[in-house]
């Protein structure tokens, strides 16, 4: 294996993945319980489950459509068995048709349509998810350069420390993804507020510029018609306490994860990037949502820094946890990664901890769990928009 | 962080009165600065722009002295004026 290679997965289309999992993924709600049973008697296999697939039409549905079928063909799983009602009207068939277009191995079926209820179908599920773990466990590791990875770029309950430490050593990696050929996507549309006149000299053409201002426009219009008090919402109240004072602060830290690349366009929740380099994607911040976005996007790992410390990982596509406050590596240490603490504590460079941060990259690419996958932490969250029924009392 | 900075990002819990040398400027801490938090390295007057990063973080909404904390009591995104 050359320096600037990692061992991954050969997929169909080119793709490459770096974890070679099954997934039993439900189309509905009702049937979230059949699929995490099948997934349980599975070695090497997750249970995609969501609260979501039926009662749901227009935008609502089209999200979720995406980003199920968009996990489900991220390479980091080598086939699908999709679970599904049988009166629901997310089916399992029109999954299983968008997911085929992966050419990976997929499977479905309906728990109505099998004798014997749920008994018979998990029993069902698990004889066609170990004929499928079985064809996964033939495929061997091999080298692959690092223009095939999608590189996912998050933070979480950051601090004023986050923007001076650990995003600017994120910032590196990713400059370093695009420069090798590879991939690069940076979401939380809001933290990149105040941000604009940087991002906009930073585009790759005049489109793209003017597209990160009018959507941030629009989003400030719209949410100050709701009358919604931003304050309240970002910096959020751990930001504060923990010394970020304004939106302007937060997002100059948020964008420094996304380095000095120019961007390539602004993608929509979930949706794969139509290009290598550095790309932005609309969503709202909250984590969970966000990293489900980019797993979805078909980033096969995510960089998420953290000041004041997140448990979180993600289903799909492990999460590799930097942090850049030494009282946080050490009160959480189990949850953290890389510690980026060192460019404080010990007056190291951020280059320092960005060669670190890129040998541990090439460790987890290669295999190696992170902490939040050997913790369990595997979670999923999928934005909606806005709710198909948009009528409550309140 | 920036030469064009008017404020500054303790790496410690930093007591009153405590003094630093920062670029031939005496700075003295007016109040005790949190791990993490900012403090005005220069006078920033009401309505003057805060600058971190060499960016501009939000407006002074009072009168800063060199050495006081910089925080949600005296400075504001210029998003709250806009929502004003």
């Amino acid at each position: 294996m050359m320096n600037d290679e990692f061992l991954g997965y050969q997929r169909a289309k080119g793709l490459v993945g770096i974890r070679n999992k099954i997934a039993i993924l439900s189309s509905v709600v009702c049937v979230n319980n059949v699929a995490q049973q099948i997934s349980n008697k599975l070695e090497n296999s997750i249970a995609i489950t969501h609260p979501l697939g039926c009662g749901q039409f227009g935008p609502d549905l089209t999200y979720t459509i995406r980003t199920l079928v968009g996990l489900a063909s991220n390479p980091n799983i080598y086939g699908v068995v999709i679970i599904g009602l049988g009166c629901e009207n997310l089916t399992s068939k029109l999954l299983a048709n968008q997911i085929k277009r992966s050419k990976k191995p997929v499977e479905f079926f309906n728990v109505q349509d099998i004798q014997g209820g749920t008994i018979a179908a998990i029993e069902k599920g698990i004889k066609v998810g170990k004929k499928m773990t079985a064809e996964a466990n033939e495929i061997k590791r091999e080298p692959f350069d690092f223009s095939n990875l999608v590189l996912g770029l998050e933070c979480g309950g950051s601090d004023s420390i986050s923007g001076i430490t650990a995003n600017p050593a994120v910032g590196i990696i990713s400059d370093k993804i695009v420069k090798l050929g590879g991939t690069s996507i940076l979401p939380e549309f809001t933290e990149w507020i105040g941000t604009e006149h940087l991002l906009m000299k930073r585009a790759n053409n005049e489109e793209v510029a003017e597209k990160i201002k009018s959507i941030l426009d629009n989003f400030l219009e719209n949410i100050m018609k709701l009358g919604i008090d931003f304050r309240g919402i970002q910096p959020t109240p751990g930001n504060i306490q923990g010394g970020l004072s304004t939106i302007e602060e937060k997002s100059l830290g948020t964008i420094a994860k996304a380095g000095k690349a120019p961007i390539q366009g602004i993608l929509n929740y979930s949706e794969k990037p139509k290009g290598k380099g550095l790309w932005l994607m609309i969503e709202p911040g909250l984590d969970v949502e966000s990293m489900t976005g980019l797993a979805a996007a078909g980033a096969q790992v995510i960089i998420m820094t953290t000041g004041r410390g997140s448990p979180v990982g993600n289903l799909i596509s492990p999460v590799i946890k930097i942090c850049g406050n030494p009282k946080t590596c050490d009160w959480m240490g189990c949850n953290i990664d890389v510690d980026a603490s060192k460019i404080i504590t010990e007056n190291k460079k951020i280059e320092d901890v960005s060669a670190f941060l890129w040998q541990k990259l090439k460790d987890i690419c290669n295999g190696e769990k992170t902490q939040a996958e050997k913790l369990g932490f595997n979670d999923i969250a999928i934005w909606r928009v806005r709710g198909t029924f948009p009528f409550s009392l309140e | 962080m920036s030469i064009e900075d008017n404020c500054a990002t303790s790496l410690d819990n930093i007591p009153q009165d405590e003094e630093f040398d920062i670029n031939d400027n005496l700075i003295k801490i007016k109040q005790d600065i949190p791990f993490g938090h900012k403090f005005a390295l220069k006078n920033i007057n009401k309505g003057n722009h805060v600058v971190k990063y060499g960016e501009i973080i939000g407006i002074a909404i009072k009168d800063i002295k060199a050495g006081d904390w910089v925080h949600i009591h005296n400075i504001q995104s210029h998003y709250l004026e806009e929502t004003k």
